[in-house]
């Protein structure tokens, strides 16, 4: 942003580069796109820290979220009162843990919360059921919905418990090759 | 504590501060050697610094964690009696304890509590080591503890109090609290420095990612001042400066190098228009590109340079002057795109080169650069495609367990969060689709299998179709080389243009008919796609590769044709020659001949074979390019042309129906790329020109391509699995640079290079350069070092080694592997029996139920008694085997009569169960010593 109104001060920008992955110029961007959604509720000037949120429903407006079938379980998932209401703080964060550089560790942390749709700490058949309609645009019968969420489950579920812990995720994630590749949003 | 905050609202502004000091301590102290404590610890940290709103939901949450960590605090507190812990962030005692303490203390208690957790944590983090060696390491780490609390103390300016249940928690710590108080400090910043560096990689909420940066970052700035004095303290200023200045430095670089690599906007789009398999065809020529850009700064740096500027110039001497024959047609167009006329005496060729020992102010070796230039070429290519093979294969989920979680893959990670186009989205839903149906089909299909008689008779004759195929365009591209030969005697005027260019014209048709024709032909054998694919790629292979060994064998004919041709030539201008000294010595009576005094291109020269072969080689990417590029004009272009346009007027549907839009065929140029590729390498030595054409080349096709693909391509319906296959595509260009290796090294160890043109002129041999330089402009020493080493008696020996040392490696790697089985067994195993911990048995664990419930009535069954325990024992020994564990789960049911049981088990259970959890519950209980557990005891006693 080249206009002479600061929107950070150096010592937020550089706070931001420490807790996130992103530059300097990024930060500034992401500002920018977050002011975008909602140029009146969103002020240039960050220097205070306001404490602004935007709604779940213009955030996935965005086009890199626009086509993605867990656009609202991925903001949700990053909001911090779980309704998708995002503040700017929230909003890097969500693009910081899905840029190309942020390590599979947390890559698969967020995925996890992203696909557990009740928030219950485990991924259960529920949970499958709606990420396969999601990502099938329901498409599948129902025989074919549970078919494959059984297949999912036998194939994950170490434990035994018909759900899927954060371990079990994890052991299934890390051995997956297009995760990462899959797994990340450029901005 | 925390987690029952409802309780004490009063210190819940504290609560949040102290949580935030806690997870800085166990975070960083814990770091990675603790990865799974971690992360056990950290939703439960992070539920809890939720905001107030969400109270509800977060306790809701909290329950199933607090249970498990009840369930899995007991068993720990059972098996190690160890103080520190009881009171670790997960023991029950404790944290009840410290509840207690927070309700009733004031401020400053509750904010001393962090100390004794993080304490608690380190203390469970330490733990084995602290086990281990109590004597040494035991007491070193309690005195870190003592100080670190120290640090902790003078932080917060509250040295004199000690709450009263962190000095009962401490106890043993505090006799010696004031002990090496610096170093615990610097200990201290070094925490927090790496907890900012890490800050990133923490699921945490921003908000308290930047609390806890800047209580880091005012820690580290009010401490780091102090840690040294006087001079030491300057220097420990110093070295911080300069490391915040690396890391500066380092951020900005990565971002530079990030700048530099170019398309990466182009490949972007491609990428989320077409998802990342397309992609990954353009960053595999974008990656090619930058690998002939460096063997081009080699050719083009020591080679064609010099030799330009500070060799002859043109005209000066026979090799580099058009003969007087060819004089008037050498401008001519048809004879440059033929690469005759100018382009043949031109630095593009061998033949071009002068063999002057040195050139130039520099004294630069050409002929010796030249060689080495061309093996270069072959060790560069080698180093860069093993270390990115190895780079590949290293970056994990290399799909070593394939097929083990085809579902749950399918399902987590195949969504490409990338794509941000609506038509792209549609086609990835579809394709998703597809997909899980294929799955399912396969499923079910598994066992299916109809009429196998005449399916083998297909495939076997699908076979014999090909390898007809194969065979009938190798012999077409013998006969049309010698063909070709043929033509080349004859007078050039006489020859059509289809007639002069037959050979690169075969090929390339060659090329362009068969890969469809297999695919047609590969439809009688009925594979599974995947499979098909692969067979595909091994045909084309086959092709190509067949092809351009026939091309090279007729080359070679051409060559030793040519050979002959020219040891007549040498021998008769040696002989005019002579004459032409002696001559000279008797009409003019001296003995100071001047050398006969002929225009340059009336010297009789001999067919410089180098020079054929580089042009062959030319010609033959020359037509490739033109080849390829015109089937995408027409291929994909006109095609896309057509069936938008003609669709308005035509009396079906042209794009759903039969043309449709073309697919773009990853395979095929991948495969296409590798082959221009290998041509490269093998015609790199003949003509230096060519690493620049290729550049050209893959610079123009990057950007036609990248046109083509988003003009008139649709995204494919079928989805090819390109990160899987990067490996294998670099396997091929590793096979096909090994196999281009062959005929250039064959060529520089045993033919004689030609008498009158190119670096080795006058040479035995091509590598005599290397000789030469190493007996006159080496140290004697060296020449001795390399007589010898070149010695057979050496040789062999060193042949012998290596081929110990890949052995050893070998087995040696082998090992490893079975390391690694063992720990992810080992890793299982915990996992397992955590959750059967934490989880009632007997309500979830259906299979040791079912087998609870046959035990009385198998157990009276004798028999099996005998043959039964070998099985077993070769099952775990094995371990491999995930499948048969289900069967050894079940000796493990019950301890007394595990022998009788054994029998009958493995059959019954598993197929009965095999929905629910067919390998997981067998898995940990086969090999597991069964410590803790009452269950698994029963297996140990059986080896």
């Amino acid at each position: 942003m080249g206009n002479k109104q600061t929107t950070f001060t150096d010592e937020q920008l550089e706070a931001f580069q420490d807790c996130t992955f992103f530059t300097r110029k990024e930060i500034l961007r992401l500002h920018s796109r977050y002011r975008e959604l909602a140029p009146h509720l969103v002020p240039l000037d960050y220097t205070n820290n306001p404490d602004i949120r935007v709604p779940l429903a213009l955030i996935v407006t965005m086009p890199e979220l626009k086509e993605n079938p867990f656009r609202d379980r991925i903001v949700e998932t990053f909001s911090e009162d779980g309704q998708g209401n995002l503040s700017f703080n929230d909003f890097v964060d969500m693009f910081s843990a899905l840029c190309e550089t942020s390590p599979r560790e947390l890559k698969t942390i967020y995925a996890f919360k992203i696909y557990d749709f009740n928030r219950d700490n485990f991924i259960c058949k529920d949970d499958l059921q709606q990420t396969l309609t999601l990502l099938t645009k329901g498409e599948l019968t129902e025989d074919e919905v549970l078919l494959v969420c059984d297949k999912a489950l036998e194939e994950a579920d170490l434990d035994g418990d018909s759900k899927l812990s954060f371990s079990d995720f994890q052991n299934m994630i890390s051995k997956a090759p297009d995760f990462l590749s899959n797994f990340h949003i450029r901005i | 504590m925390p987690p029952k905050r409802k309780n004490d609202s009063i210190v819940k502004v504290e609560d949040v501060g102290m949580d935030v000091d806690t997870v800085i301590d166990s975070g960083s102290e814990e770091e990675a050697r603790k990865r799974t404590k971690n992360r056990r610890a950290k939703p439960q940290r992070k539920a809890k610094r939720v905001s107030d709103d969400e109270e509800d939901d977060e306790d809701e949450d909290e329950a199933p964690r607090k249970r498990g960590r009840k369930k899995k605090a007991r068993p720990r507190d059972s098996d190690e009696d160890e103080e520190e812990d009881k009171r670790s962030v997960k023991s029950k005692g404790s944290k009840a304890s410290r509840r207690k303490a927070a309700k009733d203390e004031s401020d400053e208690e509750s904010e001393e509590e962090p100390d004794k957790r993080k304490k608690g944590g380190r203390a469970t983090s330490k733990k084995e080591k602290e086990e281990q060696n109590k004597e040494k390491k035991g007491g070193n780490g309690k005195g870190k503890e003592r100080e670190s609390k120290g640090g902790e103390k003078n932080k917060k300016k509250k040295n004199g109090k000690l709450s009263s249940s962190s000095s009962s928690s401490s106890e043993g710590d505090e006799d010696s609290l004031s002990e090496g108080e610096i170093a615990a400090l610097k200990e201290q910043v070094e925490e927090k420095k790496k907890l900012i560096a890490t800050l990133r990689n923490k699921p945490w909420r921003m908000k308290r990612r930047l609390v806890m940066l800047k209580e880091a970052q005012e820690f580290v700035e009010k401490f780091e001042g102090a840690l040294g004095k006087g001079k030491g303290r300057k220097l420990y200023a110093y070295k911080v400066m300069m490391t915040k200045k690396f890391i500066k430095f380092k951020r900005d670089f990565e971002n530079f190098k990030t700048a530099c690599i170019p398309w990466e906007r182009k490949i972007k789009e491609v990428e989320s228009h077409f998802g990342s398999s397309v992609a990954s065809y353009f960053i595999f020529l974008r990656w090619m590109y930058g690998l002939n850009l460096v063997l081009f700064g080699f050719m083009f740096g020591l080679v064609v340079l010099p030799e330009v500027l500070m060799g002859l110039p043109y005209g000066s001497i026979a090799r580099k002057t058009v003969p007087r024959a060819e004089q008037d047609s050498a401008m001519d167009f048809s004879v440059l795109f033929d690469f005759g006329g100018y382009c043949k005496y031109s630095f593009l060729f061998y033949g071009y080169y002068n063999n002057e020992r040195t050139i130039g102010l520099l004294q630069f070796r050409l002929p010796l650069s030249y060689l080495l230039v061309g093996v270069g070429i072959f060790g560069y290519s080698l180093m860069v495609v093993i270390r990115t093979m190895a780079r590949n294969a290293n970056e994990g989920g290399d799909g070593g367990d394939e097929g083990e979680f085809t579902f749950s893959w399918k399902m987590f990670t195949s969504w490409d969060y990338l794509i941000g186009n609506p038509e792209t989205a549609d086609n990835k839903y579809a394709s998703i689709t597809t997909s899980f149906k294929e799955s399912i089909v396969d499923e079910q299909e598994n066992q299916k299998d109809e009429n196998i008689h005449l399916r083998r008779f297909l495939r076997v004759l699908a076979n014999v179709m090909i390898l007809c195929c194969l065979g009938g365009s190798g012999y077409l591209i013998y006969f049309v080389v010698k063909r070709s030969q043929e033509f080349a005697e004859m007078d050039n005027d006489d020859l059509s243009w289809f007639e002069k260019n037959e050979v690169e014209f075969v090929m390339s048709l060659l090329g362009l008919v068969c890969p469809p024709l297999f695919e047609t032909i590969a439809e009688l054998e009925d594979y599974h796609p995947r499979i098909a694919l692969k067979w595909q790629l091994g045909r084309i292979f086959a092709l190509f590769l067949g092809n351009l060994y026939t091309f090279l064998f007729a080359l070679f004919d051409e060559v030793t044709a040519k050979l002959e041709r020219e040891k007549s030539i040498k021998n008769a201008t040696e002989w005019a020659l002579n004459q032409y000294y002696a001559n000279y010595s008797s009409f003019y009576n001296t003995t100071n001949v001047p050398p006969p005094d002929v225009h340059p291109s009336d010297v009789v020269r001999g067919p410089c074979w180098e020079t054929g072969v580089g042009i062959e080689f030319v010609k033959l990417i020359v037509s490739d390019v033109q080849v390829s590029y015109l089937t995408i004009l027409i291929g994909d272009f006109a095609r896309a042309v057509i069936v938008r346009f003609l669709n308005y007027c035509w009396c079906w549907d042209l794009e759903a129906g039969f043309p449709s839009y073309g697919e773009f065929d990853i395979s095929g140029n991948v495969l296409g790329l590798v082959f221009n590729q290998g041509m490269i390498w093998m015609g790199a030595f003949y003509a230096p020109g060519l690493v620049g054409l290729n550049v050209l080349r893959l610079l123009t096709s990057m950007y036609y391509q990248c046109w083509a693909v988003m003009a008139c391509n649709v995204p494919h319906e079928r989805v090819f699995k390109a990160s899987r296959s990067n490996n294998f595509y670099m396997g091929l260009l590793l096979l096909v640079l090994f196999l281009s290796l062959l005929p250039v090294v064959y060529t520089i160890m045993t033919l004689p290079p030609s008498f009158d043109c190119g670096p080795f002129s006058g040479q035995e041999k091509m590598y005599d350069v290397v000789m030469e330089t190493i007996d006159q402009d080496l140290p004697a020493f060296i020449g001795n070092i390399f007589t010898y080493a070149t010695n057979p008696g050496l040789i062999m020996p060193a042949v012998l080694l290596m081929v110990l040392a890949i052995y050893y490696l070998n087995t040696v790697s082998k090992g490893y592997q079975q390391a690694n089985l063992d720990l992810k067994r080992k890793m299982q195993m915990a996992r397992d029996e955590e959750k059967n911990r934490r989880n009632n048995k007997d309500s979830t664990n259906e299979v040791m139920k079912d087998l609870e419930d046959l035990l009385p009535n198998k157990s009276l069954i004798p028999p099996p008694i005998e043959e039964e325990p070998p099985p077993d024992v070769v099952v775990e020994k094995n371990s491999k085997s995930t499948k048969t564990k289900p069967g050894s789960a079940g000796k493990g049911v019950n301890l007394q009569k595990e022998v009788s049981l054994a029998a009958p088990n493995p059959r019954g259970p598993v197929t009965r169960a095999p929905g629910a959890r067919g390998r997981p519950p067998g898995n940990p209980r086969g090999p597991q010593p069964g410590p803790g557990r009452g269950r698994g005891r029963g297996a140990p006693p059986r080896y």
